[in-house]
């Protein structure tokens, strides 16, 4: 465990944070630490050969959709892109349904048929998992678009990478959503690369960074340093109302760090990088670090409550493991399944004409 | 001879045309500084500069627009799709601007672009990333598609397709990328570089009693039912391998046909209004009185890719799959 000593955040004053209770901020690490244990477990079971297609780890940037998500009410969504086992995790699915979705099992939370890339839990608020860099971006539009017209007072936070703002489909999404007052975030994870591309050398005028595209549209925008929880929370927060109170939507980047390659497949995960520049963010930006030794300092917990944590986010991710392992491969008749509502549900509609080829 | 990857083959095509007309450039994600998301362009960058092989944002339909629109005035852009799933991010360009311009501008313009890339399920990446389009963007007049199945076939077809003053969709496949094959030196071919035009298909293997007629990667699995057949069923299957899809090869799909009387279809794409739907209308139409058996097809399973491992390869036509849909009708 680092030691580094972490100055106290200046929005741990901030009202959203102020009425935080100890065991909210217990949970928030519980939270972090099982996204964490999580990956590196399923990252084992990758190189194993439990699993197949991509892997794309979220480790170094669990700060952003701990924090973030932590703000929502039982109004507001999530949808995100492929690097999605944080978002999924944070919006309360379990281990055992993750897991078992990347061994492509039939307990997965998409039945096998998603995998890594596409995680979905819609009771839970969680509409994906996207593969498509930028696709989810007008679908959290549309989200917003559905609350606002059911007179739903919430919000859709949508994540994205650095890479996305620049599909065509990201920017018509803002223009829909300041044009028509949707109460949609867009929330740019800004881990400084696109697979081996940089920011720099993929998005035009740089100085200016990623949000201030909403300047174009008239929306609001906001940069902000998303490796500590205090400061995602306030800043989601202040987004989350604004989009509550005024149906207005917001671009919200947030600076952070991946510390794997791209995903597992990236062979060149060290060469558009310095080692150097990875171990300074792992010694002194990791969120899990900073938030544990926050905590520590607040006196919210002690060493051995970190270890018990820690001790049980193992637990839980073997036993998902495990669960994963025990369960079976989905039938060859699931292929069929779960194309058309009205065949699934073996209506008129669904019985008349031929549906399949 | 020599042997190659299916990659390296793709690799050598671009290299020589790259040399051949300085109008070529390489646009696409990660095809210069990271050589390629599949190292097809590996070792370009450094050879050929900024100029020539050029890094793109993720900006799908922006950059092969631009390709679209520089080809237009005299410039023979190769773009790279990361996975051809992405085209569907450039549709309304590759579909009405790249393969009407020339029709609507009343023959005034014309568009000399390739885009190429991975266009191929099986891989286990979710049905984002498994999509085999050939059969939608061959359904537009104005466009070519073409689909190799060996290194031989993709170096030949890549430097053609690059070559030609028409837009060229050229797809691949990752599960051939690693897969060696004969492709000759160009000090042993006759001309100093190998041409394979498009519009010819190929026999891969000379038979008689069935024509096992497939592009892509389904000719790999077609060769080794083939093998099936004749060594468990006495059973000798030629296989065609279009190579073009269009423009098709009518005449050498015929030949085989009204030689061996029976023929399947294999293709990794979807059956509805599939490849195999235009070739089996073309041999019902023009092979009749030669047909001793119904033309069959054998295709994905009709929906979306799976991701679960062991399922999505039985989504995939496999061999046996082929054997046994073939003794249904030798
Ligand atoms: C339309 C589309 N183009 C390309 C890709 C391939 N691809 C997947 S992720 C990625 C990089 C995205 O980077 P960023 O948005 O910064 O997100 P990060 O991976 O850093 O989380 C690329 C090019 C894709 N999935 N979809
Ligand atoms: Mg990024």
């Amino acid at each position: 465990m680092s030691t580094d000593t972490v100055s106290p955040s200046p929005h741990a004053e901030a009202e959203i944070n102020k009425s935080l209770s100890n065991e909210d901020k217990i949970k928030f690490l519980r939270d972090m630490v099982r996204i964490r244990r999580f990956e590196q477990i399923s990252l084992k079971a990758y190189q194993q050969g439990k699993m197949g297609g991509f892997l794309h780890l979220y480790i170094g940037q669990e700060s952003v959709a701990v924090g973030s998500i932590s703000v929502c009410g039982e109004n507001d969504h999530i949808i995100t892109a492929y690097r999605d086992h944080g978002h999924a995790l944070a919006s309360g699915m379990s281990m055992n349904e993750c897991m078992a979705e990347l061994f492509g099992k039939a307990t997965g939370c998409s039945k096998g048929k998603g995998g890594s890339m596409h995680f979905f839990a819609p009771a839970k608020r969680y509409w994906g998992g996207h593969g498509i860099v930028g696709g989810q971006t007008p679908l959290g539009a549309g989200i917003a678009f559905a609350l606002k017209y059911q007179d739903i007072k919430g919000c859709c936070l949508c994540y994205m990478g650095d890479g996305a703002v620049n599909q065509g489909a990201f920017h018509e999404a803002l223009n829909l959503a300041s044009l028509w007052d949707l109460p949609v975030i867009y929330i740019i994870e800004n881990n400084g690369y696109s697979m081996g591309t940089s920011q720099k050398r993929s998005s035009a005028y740089p100085e200016a960074g990623l949000a201030a595209r909403a300047e174009a549209y008239g929306m609001d925008w906001d940069v902000a340093n998303g490796e500590h929880i205090y400061e995602v929370r306030a800043k989601t927060w202040e987004a989350v109302q604004r989009a509550h109170e005024q149906s207005r939507p917001t671009i919200l980047e947030l600076a952070t760090y991946r510390y794997y390659g791209h995903s597992v497949a990236d062979a060149n995960a060290q060469k558009y990088r310095t080692k150097e520049e990875i171990e300074k963010y792992k010694n002194e930006h990791d969120p899990l670090n900073l938030w544990r030794n926050t905590l520590l300092d607040e006196g919210v917990i002690t060493e051995d409550l970190a270890k018990e944590i820690q001790q049980e986010a193992n637990e839980e991710a073997d036993a998902s493991i495990k669960f994963a392992e025990d369960s079976p491969f989905p039938e060859d008749s699931a292929m069929l399944q779960d194309v058309y509502w009205e065949v699934d549900n073996d209506t008129e509609s669904g019985k008349t004409g031929r549906h399949f080829f | 001879m020599r042997k190659i990857t299916y990659r390296k083959a793709l690799n050598e095509a671009l290299d020589e045309e790259l040399a051949h007309d300085d109008m070529v450039v390489v646009i696409g994600e990660e095809v210069a500084e990271y050589n390629g998301a599949y190292k097809v362009t590996e070792g370009l960058w450094e050879k050929w500069g900024d100029k020539r092989l050029i890094d793109a944002p993720i900006s799908e339909a922006g950059f092969i627009g631009m390709g679209i629109g520089a080809s237009m005035l005299g410039m023979r852009p190769v773009m790279e799709l990361m996975f051809f799933s992405f085209a569907y991010v450039a549709f309304d360009q590759m579909m009405n601007n790249a393969s009407s311009v020339r029709y609507m501008s009343g023959g005034l313009i014309n568009c000399p672009i390739v885009v190429r890339g991975p266009a191929n399920g099986g891989t286990n990446v979710g049905a984002t990333h498994s999509h085999t389009p050939e059969n939608i963007f061959a359904n537009m007049p104005g466009l070519k598609v073409v689909s190799p199945a060996t290194a031989y076939d993709a170096k030949g077809l890549m430097k053609t397709a690059i070559r030609d003053n028409d837009p060229v969709f050229f797809m691949e496949n990752t599960m051939l990328y690693g897969m060696e094959w004969e492709v000759p030196e160009n000090s042993e071919i006759e001309g100093g570089e190998l041409i394979i035009p498009l519009g010819k298909a190929d026999i891969k293997r000379e038979g008689t009693d069935i024509s096992l007629i497939a592009h892509g990667r389904a000719v790999i699995t077609a060769l080794e039912a083939a093998k099936i057949l004749e060594s468990e069923h006495k059973i000798n299957a030629e296989v065609v391998d279009l190579r073009s899809i269009r423009p098709l090869d009518e005449e050498t799909i015929l030949n085989s046909v009204k030689k061996t009387n029976r023929s399947v279809y294999i293709e990794e794409n979807k059956p509805f209004c599939g490849v195999g739907a235009q070739i089996s209308s073309m041999i019902m139409e023009k092979a009749f009185d030669y047909l001793d058996a119904p033309v069959l097809r054998i295709t994905s399973v009709d929906s979306p890719a799976f991701y679960s491992p062991p399922v999505e390869k039985r989504q995939l036509p496999y061999p046996e799959m082929i054997v046994e849909k073939a003794l249904t009708i030798c």
